[in-house]
């Protein structure tokens, strides 16, 4: 079968990808699916957890199913604000969205 | 090594792989598409985990929707930023450390886990009456009832925000 360290070496590494795809690109839809990516290996945690250590309580799944209702609606906003930001100034790259900075 | 460690391990490979060039790519479309190939690593995964619901709703939600609202707005913001020139920051190198350390960081923390050695999963008591029990804890008053009202009140919340901030302003298009 396969070892519990697997899944979590996994999930480690897919959090770190999306991790380095959050902070270093330049499109904000391309930060986004680093967003995707580190809630999809937060959900693969969750279930390896429940799966392996407490398999009677189902408490694993149903936050899993809780992080797949916050990552739609993430997606849902903030797509729905880089369109808005595109619409106004013409640009989706992070760096030049600096209205709040001074 | 059994069948069920090869799947894992032609799996794991897949995802990873695929989400290092949806974070590489410098073409979006083409990342957006590896996306939905990591994703779909995700939902192996899931169903090897025995979570076949779970692997069921990542396809449906995260492929079905998420990804294509993904490949949705590439499509409608592509022309600033062409396939050419940079993608990455000037700070990439801080990013790609900062990931590096966070990896090893976890990776270190794995000893600390109190069940990191077992090897097996534990038995599932009762494997055809999972999904009812799912469904029934969502709704139980002493179990997950509360969560569950927050999440759909927070899904109403960000339809209606997405709408609002989406929608161009009526007033300033009557004037013009």
């Amino acid at each position: 079968m396969i070892p519990l360290s697997w899944f979590l070496i996994l999930a480690a590494a897919l959090f770190s990808i999306g991790l380095y795809g959050v902070l270093a690109r330049r499109n904000a839809v391309a930060i986004l699916m680093g967003i995707e990516l580190m809630l999809n290996a937060v959900n693969l945690n969750l279930v390896a957890f429940w799966r392996y250590v407490a398999p009677g309580s189902i408490a694993g799944q149903a936050f899993a199913v809780m992080v797949f209702a916050v990552a739609a609606s993430e997606a849902a906003v903030g797509l729905a604000l880089i369109l808005s930001i595109y619409r106004q100034r013409s640009t989706v790259a992070a760096e030049e969205i600096n209205l709040l900075k001074w | 090594m059994t069948a069920l460690q090869i799947v894992f391990l032609i799996a794991a490979a897949f995802t990873l792989l695929s989400a290092l060039l949806v974070v590489t790519r410098p073409n979006l479309v083409h990342a957006s598409l590896w996306l939905i190939a990591s994703l779909a690593g995700v939902a192996v995964l899931f169903v090897l985990l025995e979570a076949g619901f779970l692997a069921a709703v990542q396809v449906v939600i995260y492929i079905g929707a998420i990804a294509i609202l993904i490949i949705f707005a590439v499509m409608l913001t592509r022309r600033v930023m062409s396939d050419s020139g940079p993608q990455v920051n000037r700070n990439w190198w801080g990013a790609a450390l900062s990931a590096l350390l966070i990896f090893g960081g976890l990776l270190g923390l794995f000893s600390q886990v109190p069940a990191v050695g077992s090897a097996f999963p534990a038995a599932i008591a009762n494997a055809d009456g999972l999904l009812e029990d799912l469904g029934r804890s969502l709704v139980d008053v002493n179990r997950y009832v509360l969560p569950f009202e927050v999440a759909s009140v927070l899904l109403l919340a960000a339809m209606i925000g997405a709408i609002v901030i989406a929608r161009p302003a009526a007033r300033e298009e009557g004037e013009e």
